[in-house]
């Protein structure tokens, strides 16, 4: 399971390079050009060098004691990606694309974002390795996210808002394929999930897997024994993936969660492996949330980075042979996980977060005191305070 | 005689009259037919095609239903090959099989896919071969090494992507093209044809001579969008398509003195090539 994907980038049946031929020989330079970077003890120095140095790693394991009391059941721990530079767990991946580009000659940077998480880590790398950033950001995101928008601008990048289909993450990642298409010559695309064509989902898992391999030890030191249950949330799932990647030959149970938006029984959520069905989306088979003749649907969450059609194939392929359980959260459960987390232990996390955090306030009271859960809180939620505050008063109820 | 190749999508503005640019088209001088299929996400297309695909599908086109329309057009009376032009996706929804299936039912001619690079392909090509209906492979200016291995493997003609990026009108085209279409067609043992970007006379005039046939896309949707209006309406279409022919023939007029000049020579074995499906 380790080992893939197989040299075609297939997990399983899923994965693989569905993109113009125009970007098989960029795609084919670029896992070059990784393989050998990772196989680079000097690459690998330098990488953590830039973690430790500038993002703050290793970030810390909590051990949310009231929460653990208030559920009466399993002993909850929360892996803090939110303590990273810049409040989440994308810099890392950022960080790892960024050094690669350099090694590779490019210069200039282009992202997508959704909530702009993934676009503030890319503007903040660029700004540090003395890159040009451009960033790709669908129009209803960029009125959405005016703050983040603002930080991207601040740190010197380029905020370039997108006006085709729904104006979101999906066509913020068309354009940013197709602005790729006519200038890889010299361009480097950053992508921010485990999605997109190989190498891509392999790439970003490489730089995320920091995430479960700190937990792992951090696990063993506080606790002198794995966990048993690990909980992430899943848009593209980068954030999950890199949690439970280095448990995945361990007796542990790993659970990933979607947006369930307004509830998997309506058609507005964002529950992409539980309701969707095998496609091609952004250069990758997977599933996706589509429509019988093809057609990729608009998906829905309050969270703007679960806010996505596809999943990272590798997901797809772990859904598939039944090593990770996919479930699926709503916004209203969210939220109430995000209220109960800020009250009881004095943090804010992400919406995204919150997702993972309300399915282990489910399974918790359901645990004995004996069992560990840990969950992967993979960003803060100071962007979100104004989506929470609108729902909260009425908005997102309607 | 040199190709010319117009692109035109299924469903915009509307199927009638998808029908009848086909027919004007044909009559106009085009030599093959290139059928686009709507797609919500056209990861190869510029902003021209984007919004006729959005066009086509608020109207409730489909890939079936593009098929079928084949058919019309063929009952109609349009011979030359049609070639589909598909995103993968709806493909792999309909079933491979089943797609292939409705196509030959239909009368179409080829299949192309941008977004179905050459290693990802083998299952369709072979089941083009089944079908006898060729896969149509592209080259692009980074293919590089890849040209060969391509072309090796290359039914009935080699699209090559004239420069880098997507569908759309360009001013200029790269400088390196013709270089990059003599190392094409030195593999290749099948005609060369060449698209992206090309939008006026005098690139046709210029590349014509560099190639075996010239591919219009955006040019010609774009001129559909701005006759939309009067291509929906059935009283004022036949003279819309009169004003779209007239267009369009000004485009390949280049195309069409050389094809007087070379009146004589009868061959039409590039065309003959793709309907029967033939590899070489």
């Amino acid at each position: 399971m380790l080992t893939l994907p197989n040299e075609r980038g297939r997990f399983g049946m899923f994965g693989g390079k569905f993109v113009p031929e125009t970007l098989m020989r960029p795609l084919a330079d670029i896992e070059q050009q990784l393989h050998e970077a990772l196989a680079d003890p000097s690459f690998h120095a330098e990488y953590m060098r830039h973690l430790y140095e500038y993002s703050g790693r290793p970030t810390a394991l909590t051990f949310a004691k009231n929460l653990t009391e208030r559920l009466g059941g399993a002993k909850m721990y929360l892996k803090r990606e939110d303590l990273n530079h810049t409040g989440a767990h994308k810099i890392n991946n950022a960080i790892g694309q960024a050094l690669l580009a350099r090694r590779m000659g490019k210069r200039k940077i282009i992202a997508e974002t959704g909530a702009g998480q993934h676009g503030v880590a890319a503007a903040t790398v660029a700004a540090r390795f003395g890159m040009e950033c451009k960033v790709f950001m669908g129009e209803e995101d960029v009125k959405r996210q005016a703050l983040n928008v603002f930080r991207m601008k601040l740190l010197g990048a380029q905020v370039i808002p997108v006006t085709s289909g729904n104006r979101t993450l999906k066509d913020a990642t068309n354009e940013a394929i197709r602005y790729w298409v006519e200038h890889c010559d010299d361009h480097f695309y950053m992508i921010g999930s485990v999605v997109g064509p190989h190498p891509y989902p392999m790439m970003v898992r490489e730089f995320q897997r920091i995430i479960g391999e700190e937990a792992r030890e951090q696990m063993l030191k506080a606790e002198g024994k794995l966990p048993h249950t690990i909980i992430a949330c899943v848009g593209g799932g980068s954030n999950a993936i890199g949690m439970f990647h280095p448990f995945l030959d361990d007796d542990v149970e790993c659970i990933g969660v979607e947006a369930a938006g307004k509830g998997v029984h309506t058609t507005e959520h964002a529950a992409t492996i539980t309701k969707g069905t095998k496609g091609v989306i952004h250069g990758s088979l997977t599933y996706v949330l589509q429509d019988e003749h093809g057609q990729i649907t608009e998906p829905y969450s309050i969270s703007a980075g679960l806010d996505y059609p596809g999943v990272g194939p590798e997901h797809a392929y772990l859904a598939h042979i039944g090593r990770v359980r996919y479930e699926s959260v709503t916004d209203e459960e969210a939220i109430a996980a995000l209220q109960m987390t800020a009250e009881m232990e004095g943090i804010i996390p992400a919406i995204e977060s919150a997702h993972a955090l309300a399915k282990a306030f489910q399974i918790a009271p359901l645990r004995s005191s004996n069992e560990i859960i840990l969950v992967c809180l993979s960003g803060r939620g100071d962007k979100d305070v104004q989506t929470v505050m609108n729902y909260l008063e009425g908005d997102g109820q309607k | 005689m040199k190709h010319f190749i117009p692109f035109i999508v299924a469903g915009d503005p509307c199927e009638e009259a998808t029908i009848d640019l086909a027919i004007a088209l044909e009559q106009t001088g085009a030599t093959m037919l290139e059928l686009g299929v709507p797609y919500s996400d056209p990861l190869a297309d510029g902003p021209i095609i984007q919004r006729a695909a959005s066009r086509a599908l608020k109207n409730g086109m489909t890939l079936t239903k593009a098929l079928t329309l084949i058919g019309q057009m063929r009952k109609k009376g349009v011979k030359i090959p049609i070639i589909v032009f598909t995103y993968y996706n709806p493909v792999l929804q309909l079933g491979e099989e089943r797609f292939f299936a409705l196509a030959q039912q239909n009368g179409a001619s080829g299949v192309l896919i941008p977004d179905l690079p050459f290693e990802e392909s083998e299952h369709m090509r072979t089941l083009g071969e089944t079908y006898d209906i060729p896969y149509i492979s592209l080259v692009a200016p980074t293919s590089d090494e890849r040209i060969a291995m391509i072309a090796s493997k290359a039914q009935s003609f080699l699209y090559c992507v004239s420069s880098l990026g997507v569908t759309g009108v360009r001013d200029s085209l790269p400088t390196k093209l013709h270089e990059f279409l003599q190392q094409v067609k030195s593999y290749s043992r099948v005609p060369v044809v060449v698209g992206f970007g090309i939008s006026t006379a005098e690139q046709v005039e210029r590349l014509q001579h560099v190639c075996d046939g010239i591919v219009i896309g955006s040019a010609i949707v774009q001129k559909i969008e701005q006759l939309q209006d009067e291509l929906n309406d059935v009283h004022t279409r036949q003279e819309a398509l009169r004003v779209f022919s007239q267009y369009v023939a000004s485009l390949i007029e280049p195309l069409k003195m050389r094809v007087r000049k070379n009146e004589s020579e009868t061959t039409t074995k590039t065309t003959k090539t793709v309907s029967t499906g033939q590899t070489d």
